[in-house]
């Protein structure tokens, strides 16, 4: 079974996290960059449907070169190889920009399973996998919290307010995981030394004959206007529980009518 | 006028209190004209035209609820090439966004999602990084496809006709690849939804385990308000994961936010921190989420929350 997992390098949520001036884009100097924390959680259950189905796994980034960090760190995981789509007139692409280039490269590596984290945490759009899943046309399988193969047939339970949804599909299939789905393992040294052979091929647009204007900043559905940072809080009132801590809050709640 | 359409999240019986926001925001742009999928639409005709609905498209099929998402994209895209409306409405809630996201992939439109705010030309106020940040951001292909954060806008009452009107499209196969086997219940009760709910009570480590998330239902039920979970208290089993309140878990904007037993982590903050007022209990007088508190009480949770429950239900009562 051929599985692609799609990861993307964020901006530390540690670090102080802006926009550049220039063109409102993100700022991904200002920030430490690490690998989208859910995308880890991807990642392992891509390596355990790899495991237990004799599969490989192949991992995607689009991104500047420095995502080459994060794509080094999920072949450390134990992933096979890896593609990392860079190019500078992707800069500054949007999630119709981003869904494309990623479907067409997708279609380029070829997949039986497609798996994703359910969101990002710098975008937190959280509308890349549906958008795949449309693009390519296959089943969506999105918040999975568990997934289970027999043969081409898949199902999950899709994460909902009230408690889950049993899904069943046919693969090939998108599916998107949240956080509860598995424990994701820690690189070993001798991942981290075989790693460091795995092959790692760098497209550019042109190799794939991905049509530039269809990406980037200049060709995305939508534009930022302005931003600025917002005023902190006001500093509130904190007062000691002296055994009416509980009456001290009912009175502030009461004053503010919410009882 | 231009037709707004505003996409409807209900219950089957009941429309959730998000697209009462929707319609009135859409009341400023056009007419705002409701699509309603599966049951229900009936029942919910008359609150529909308190809030100024112009019309209602009821596409009453099985697939909506049978099938995961792809559906509702279709029949959204067969509406706006029919009607032409000006722009798209729909829930920032997890559906709500996939729904946008592959209609912005048939219709070739922009999209923004967690859009809080929105101004003439559909110029859209939205928070970034956990609320750091404000952008004013505008859809600049196709029609623009709006994602509205639930609890941004309050819902204002409005006459409108409601007429409604059923549409029935043909909603291809490859739409009905992911099939709906079973819908599982985990949690019912009359509490509000999270991402809904006027009031979140919160708690985290500081509750120490899943027999006492009791106390936080009790505080949670005193004030009519959903309950919501640190990532400690999901990550210990304490509460299910969908409570989970945070970067990684679901961002809440109620009126009122009592965040209990919780350190205040920039993870944790990225969900709550645009909450209009927020109260705190916490025994440290150093956590950082006093930095965000309006109203703070450093003390035993055990201690302040049994004694805020009875002065609440005093009062109440
Ligand atoms: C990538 C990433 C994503 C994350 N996403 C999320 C997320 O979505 N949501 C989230 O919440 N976290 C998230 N986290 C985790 C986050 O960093 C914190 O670890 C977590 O929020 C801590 O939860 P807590 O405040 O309940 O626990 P703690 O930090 O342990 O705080 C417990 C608090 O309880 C207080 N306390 C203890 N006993 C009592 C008592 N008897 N009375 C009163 N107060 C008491 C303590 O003083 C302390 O302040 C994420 C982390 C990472 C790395
Ligand atoms: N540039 C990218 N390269 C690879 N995967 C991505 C990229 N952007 C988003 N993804 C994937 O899509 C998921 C959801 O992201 P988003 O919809 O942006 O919140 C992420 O968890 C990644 O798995």
């Amino acid at each position: 079974m051929n599985i692609v997992v799609c990861v993307k390098q964020v901006p530390d949520t540690w670090s102080e996290r802006t926009l550049k001036a220039s063109d409102s884009t993100l700022d991904r100097d200002a920030a430490d960059a690490v690998p989208n924390e859910l995308d880890e959680y991807a990642i392992e259950e891509g390596l355990r449907i790899a495991e237990a189905h004799q599969g490989g796994v192949t991992i995607f980034s689009m991104g500047p070169p420095r995502a080459a960090e994060t794509i080094r760190k999920a072949l450390s995981m134990g992933a096979d190889q890896a593609v990392h789509l860079v190019d500078d007139a992707l800069a500054g692409s949007d999630v119709l920009g981003t869904s494309a280039a990623m479907a067409h490269v997708l279609g380029r590596i070829g997949y039986d399973l497609i798996i994703l984290g359910s969101e990002s945490t710098d975008a937190r759009t959280g509308v890349i996998p549906a958008m795949l899943a449309e693009h390519l046309g296959i089943p969506q399988l999105s918040y999975a919290s568990k997934v289970d193969i027999d043969g081409s047939k898949i199902t999950i339970h899709r994460q909902a307010d009230y408690g889950y949804d049993r899904i069943e599909a046919t693969l090939p299939a998108v599916v998107s995981v949240v956080e509860k789905i598995n424990e994701p393992r820690y690189p070993s040294f001798k991942g981290i030394m075989a790693a460091k052979k795995k092959p790692v091929q760098t497209w550019s647009l042109a190799d794939v004959e991905l049509d530039p204007s269809q990406v980037g900043l200049a060709n995305a559905g939508c534009e930022v206007v302005s931003f600025e940072k917002r005023p902190p809080r006001q500093a509130g009132t904190v007062v000691s529980d002296d055994g009416d801590g509980g009456t001290k809050a009912a009175e502030y709640l009461a004053s503010r009518k919410f009882i | 006028m231009a037709e707004i359409l505003v996409f409807a999240e209900h219950d089957g019986e009941a429309v959730k209190k998000v697209t009462l926001e929707l319609v009135t925001l859409a009341r400023k742009f056009g007419e705002p004209a409701v699509v309603w999928t599966g049951s229900g639409a009936d029942a919910a005709q008359s609150r529909l035209a308190e809030y100024g609905a112009a019309k209602i498209y009821v596409a009453d099929g099985a697939e909506f609820d049978d099938y995961v998402v792809a559906p509702k994209a279709e029949l959204l895209a067969e509406l706006m090439q029919q009607k032409s409306p000006s722009a798209v409405l729909l829930a920032s809630t997890a559906e709500g966004k996939e729904i946008g996201g592959r209609l912005a992939v048939k219709t070739s439109s922009g999209i923004l999602t967690d859009v809080v705010g929105l101004g003439d030309d559909f110029v859209a106020e939205q928070l970034i990084f956990g609320g750091a940040i404000t952008v004013t951001a505008k859809v600049r292909t196709g029609t623009p496809i709006i994602a509205v954060r639930p609890n941004a806008i309050s819902p204002e009452p409005a006459s409108g006709a409601a007429t409604l009107e059923p549409v029935s499209p043909a909603i291809s196969d490859q739409a009905k690849s992911a099939k709906v086997l079973e819908r599982v219940v985990q949690q019912r009760g009359e509490r509000p939804e999270l991402t809904e709910a006027s009031i979140v009570v919160s708690g985290g480590r500081g509750v120490g385990s899943a027999e006492n998330m009791a106390l936080i239902e009790q505080l949670a039920d005193s004030l009519g308000a959903a309950v919501g979970a640190s990532r400690a208290v999901t990550d210990a089993g304490w509460y299910p994961h969908q409570f989970q309140v945070g970067q990684t878990g679901k961002t809440v904007s109620p009126q009122l936010y009592v965040a209990v037993g919780i350190s205040g982590a920039i993870q944790h903050r990225a969900g709550m921190q645009t909450s209009k007022t927020i109260m705190v209990v916490n025994k440290d007088p150093e956590a950082p989420i006093f930095e965000l508190a309006d109203y703070g009480v450093v003390g035993d949770l055990f201690k302040v929350v049994p004694q805020l429950v009875e002065e609440i239900e005093k009062r109440t009562n």
